[in-house]
């Protein structure tokens, strides 16, 4: 669904990325492994539209996204979860979903999604009224996912979920994972936390210096002792 | 010296609360347009006097006060909204110096070209009969254009807070002068969006224009000395604050009406005083958030 083709994107006067390929399949968690600095980040932001100097291709459903703008994206069924998850602060924490839900037309009564919504995050249903920087960093997490897939995309592009929350936390969203895969969405995921990444995932590509060097299977991968060493070290 | 009586000074209060009723509305448009577009807007104060000369256009076509007071916040809200498509839109991501630059020059086109049309002289402009003359209330005489002024901006401020607090596009506001990169994230067109904050900002100016023009008349100038003022009261109040807006530009107007009676040469002076005096205690503002220029 998601075909990605020698994709080239420019930081200032950096080359960040110098021929990214990948594909995202139908119901599938594909992750994004590598150094920091290797070009994740920018991947999933240039997929999104958010790096202007850009070129290759990014195909969603068969359709061109480079060009597109960024909202434009979003209406085809693309949602992106940046770093540090990004929570509005000074709006409560209804109306951090409610952001995510003012673009989508399909969507019906307002209060009925974020009871929909609130039946797949406990936590947040507590607190709909609550400040949202108020919450912990793994329930803010949490809110970043609902306000991300409250529109129902097809497809979720998540950048470092894991990032400074508690374990338990961390494994309840990863189970979240696999129950999107179940209902039929797909995942592309970028995650420090490599052996995390590849339990869930089905499959992954390795980023190093702007370009893919590596792809498999994500059981093989997480045998594979050798490539994980020379690539995703710290 | 006029001697400073009860009933001088509940008129002088009457006054400053008319007078900084219209830096209210001035600044509430420049501190909505900087926070979320983070431009400085140096034509606000050309807009401001276009409305009030589009209001004294559709008067002198149809003597009808009310239908100026709808008409050049629509017109202006137009003027705003091409403005911005085709004129500031191409300079973001530039640095806040090139839309400051490109506005200040607009203003000055604007006020020329009112010049060449409507003549360099200006026009009294009578206040509505409905709203002639003056009013008692405890044995006080107040005159009731100015009264109208207050209550009409109070209605366009309560208005304004209900539209940014309730309604979806509010809530767009509320989020995007904090983070518009999550609001393109989350499917939502910032362009778009910005171009209707810089009308609404415009037509509000326009608003201002229209309730000042029975109060001074109106002539090319007339923004010029407003914009400063207005930028001084967005300064006190704290850049891309609202309710800063509103508290500091029914200051400013207290200050200036006040010291018009005690001193009248030091009245305009008296607002930079009261400038430095807050900036020095609180340099973000009464309301301001620190650093939103970093």
């Amino acid at each position: 669904m998601l075909e990605v083709k020698d994709l080239q994107a420019w930081y200032g006067p950096g080359h960040a990325l110098q021929g990214v390929s990948l594909e995202v399949r139908p119901r599938e968690i594909v992750a994004l492994i590598g150094r920091n600095g290797a070009g994740k980040t920018t991947t999933l932001k240039t997929i999104m539209g958010l790096i202007p100097r850009c070129q290759g291709s990014v195909l969603f459903e068969e359709r061109e996204l480079l060009g597109l703008p960024t909202h434009r994206r979003f209406a085809l069924g693309l949602a992106y979860v940046p770093e540090q998850r990004r929570i509005v602060p000074g709006l409560s924490v209804r109306d951090n979903l409610r952001l995510g839900m003012l673009a989508d037309t399909r969507g019906g009564h307002e209060a009925a999604r974020i009871d929909r919504i609130a039946e797949v995050f406990p936590r947040l249903k507590e607190r709909l009224a609550q400040e949202a920087v108020t919450l912990s960093g793994g329930e803010q997490q949490m809110l970043a996912i609902a306000r991300a897939i409250v529109s129902q995309p097809k497809l979720v592009m998540l950048d470092e979920p894991s990032e400074g929350i508690m374990p338990v936390l961390v494994d309840e969203i990863f189970e979240l994972f696999k129950k999107m895969r179940r209902d039929g969405q797909a995942i592309l995921l970028v995650e420090q936390n490599v052996e995390l990444a590849l339990e869930v995932a089905d499959r992954a590509y390795i980023i190093d210096q702007g370009r893919i060097v590596h792809h498999a299977a994500a059981a093989e991968l997480l045998a594979d002792e050798a490539i994980k060493e020379r690539y995703c070290a710290v | 010296m006029a001697a400073l009586t009860p009933e001088l000074l509940a008129l002088q209060l009457l006054v400053g609360l008319a007078l900084g009723a219209i830096y209210v509305l001035l600044a509430f448009g420049l501190s909505l347009i900087f926070g979320m577009l983070t431009v400085v807007n140096f034509a606000h104060g050309a807009f401001y006097m276009l409305g009030a000369y589009v209001a004294f256009a559709v008067a002198g076509l149809t003597g009808n006060f009310w239908l100026c007071l709808a008409c050049a916040p629509v017109v202006l809200g137009l003027i705003g909204y091409g403005v911005e498509r085709f004129l500031v839109s191409p300079l973001y991501g530039r640095g806040i110096d090139y839309p400051l630059l490109l506005t200040f020059g607009l203003s000055y086109v604007l006020v020329e070209a009112v010049r060449i049309i409507f003549g360099k002289q200006g026009y009294p402009f009578d206040s509505p009969a409905a709203l002639a003359g003056s009013v008692e209330i405890l044995g006080n005489y107040f005159p009731l254009y100015r009264l109208f002024v207050v209550a009409a901006t109070g209605t366009i401020v309560l208005a304004l807070w209900l539209f940014v607090e309730w309604t979806n596009f509010g809530l767009i506001i509320r989020a995007g002068a904090r983070d518009p990169e999550i609001l393109r994230v989350l499917g939502i067109d910032v362009g778009r969006v910005w171009r209707l904050v810089f009308a609404l900002g415009t037509a509000i100016a326009a608003m201002a224009g229209v309730l000042a023009a029975p109060l001074q008349g109106v002539t090319p100038e007339m923004g010029d000395s407003m914009l400063i003022e207005s930028f001084v009261v967005t300064v006190v109040g704290g850049m891309g604050s609202l309710g800063g807006a509103v508290l500091a530009g029914l200051l400013v107007g207290l200050v200036v009406s006040l010291t018009s009676v005690v001193a009248p040469e030091l009245a305009k002076l008296s607002i930079y005083a009261l400038m430095a005096a807050v900036l020095l205690i609180r340099p973000q503002g009464l309301f301001g958030r620190a650093g939103l220029l970093g």
